[in-house]
């Protein structure tokens, strides 16, 4: 019998090791695995690589993780934002390395991680220096920039409900990044509202198969904020 | 220091946007962006049906949510609060940039820094070294919609112009903006120069020639 059901978030980050890298679901609050997150700050792995949009805000979630001093190194496209106060303090003070990616090459880097795609030329930031370094070509009179793949050791993600296959449901603008990073780490962990019995997800609306998720828990409804 | 008409009235912010809104036609499929365009979509004619994407998953957005209506599972690109309207769909980051990027919007409205000449878009970040870079979708914005507009104020607190013959800034983009809208004027990008296509009242040829110090051409 297949059972991805976990009982506590506690258990689906144990073997997050130092050096990892971890894709963060979310998009600001909406769909960031707080629980998860609160779960492997008690873990204290170090040296972490963290993929997400966002660098956190106010003090809880990611913005903990990193005054934690568990993180090495942050992938993202938009750290600065009105509370980004713990990204902004490390950063300046050169103790957190920043790579900045355009939303949409981070969203196409990791598809590409999920779907075997070697590397893959992209118009965005053609021009600009995002492509300083990079390979570049001009295909059919446009420029484009080679870009690779992004992969991690894990995933973290949130949705509303899943089934014991893993099965997701996602809810409303929370879905963001949970399908694409679901299916571009090792190790995919996604915290929900509820499981619900095999079954009882209508097929025509299951958006992550859960072939693409190992260990999913429920963590009840907390606030997105 | 230029002679300046008397009754020269600049656009405010809330005109300018109204300007705006008044040129996207009903059925386009439109992306704010995040800062001064966000007040467009207070001034979309009701009578026309007009579809706002955002970038986190959402086409089809409604107006502000009232305070019992908030919910932080239904946000935009700036993170708020907002409401779907009936018909409109939610969907992952990696078909919404689908959308962006593959030519599926007809339009997106962004903020900027400098607009160029020849089209090119600064709207990221400036040189200060303290600054913390952000780039999020508006590279893919500028690549992706089939026209840009940008909407800024034409000068800085300075009075430099953000009009200006190449970026001194970062790009964002190269020759992707098709429309201006400041204060001043509303201008389109043709042919590696500005064209007039509106001027504040009172505003002449001439004085936003000079306010610019560039050779802007009169409308055809």
């Amino acid at each position: 019998m297949i059972d991805k059901t976990r009982p506590d978030t506690q258990s689906c980050v144990a073997d997050i090791a130092d050096g990892a890298t971890i894709l963060v679901g979310g998009f600001g609050g909406a769909g960031m695995p707080h629980e998860l997150i609160d779960a492997l700050i008690e873990r204290a792995p170090r040296d972490l690589t963290i993929v997400s949009n966002n660098a956190g805000n106010g003090t809880k979630g990611l913005a903990a993780l990193l005054a934690a001093g568990l993180v090495r190194k942050v992938v993202c496209s938009f750290p600065r934002q009105a509370d980004s106060h713990v990204f902004d303090g490390l950063y300046r003070s050169g103790q957190l390395e920043l790579e900045l990616v355009p939303q949409g090459n981070l969203v196409e880097r990791l598809r590409a991680g999920g779907a075997g795609i070697g590397a893959f030329f992209t118009p965005t930031g053609y021009g600009t220096p995002i492509a300083d370094g990079k390979e570049t070509r001009v295909i059919d009179g446009r420029g484009y920039v080679l870009e690779y793949p992004i992969k991690g050791d894990f995933a973290l993600i949130k949705a509303r409900q899943a089934d014991r296959w893993g099965n997701l449901v996602y809810r409303k603008t929370a879905r963001n990044f949970g399908p694409v990073m679901a299916t571009a780490a090792k190790m995919t962990v996604a915290q929900v509202e509820e499981i619900v019995p095999l079954g009882s997800l209508d097929p025509e609306v299951i958006v992550t198969p859960g072939a693409f998720v190992d260990r999913v828990v429920a963590v009840g409804t907390g606030a997105a904020q | 220091m230029s002679e300046v008409a008397t009754d020269l009235k600049l656009w405010t912010r809330a005109e300018m946007a109204q300007l705006i809104a008044a040129d996207i036609p009903e059925g386009a499929v439109v992306n704010i962006g995040i800062g001064m365009p966000e007040l467009v979509a207070d001034y979309l004619p009701r009578d026309k049906e007009i579809l706002l994407q955002s970038e986190n998953g959402l086409i089809g957005m409604g107006p502000k949510p009232g305070a019992n209506e908030i919910d932080w599972d239904l946000i935009n690109a700036g993170k708020q609060p907002v409401t779907l309207l009936e018909g409109g769909a939610i969907f992952d980051h990696t078909l919404s940039f689908t959308m962006m990027r593959g030519g599926h919007l007809d339009i997106a409205i962004l903020g900027a820094f400098q607009v160029a000449e020849n089209g090119d878009l600064a709207n990221w970040a400036t040189n200060d070294p303290n600054a913390i870079p952000a780039v999020g979708g508006a590279m893919d914005l500028a690549v992706g919609a089939k026209n840009v507009f940008v909407m800024m104020e034409m000068l800085t607190k300075k009075g430099e112009s953000k009009l200006v013959e190449r970026c001194t800034y970062p790009l964002t983009g190269l020759g992707c903006v098709s429309r201006v809208y400041t204060d001043h004027a509303v201008l389109d990008v043709v042919d590696g120069g500005f064209t007039v296509a509106r001027l504040a009242p009172g505003l002449s040829l001439d004085e936003l020639r000079q306010r610019t110090g560039l050779s802007i051409r009169a409308r055809a």
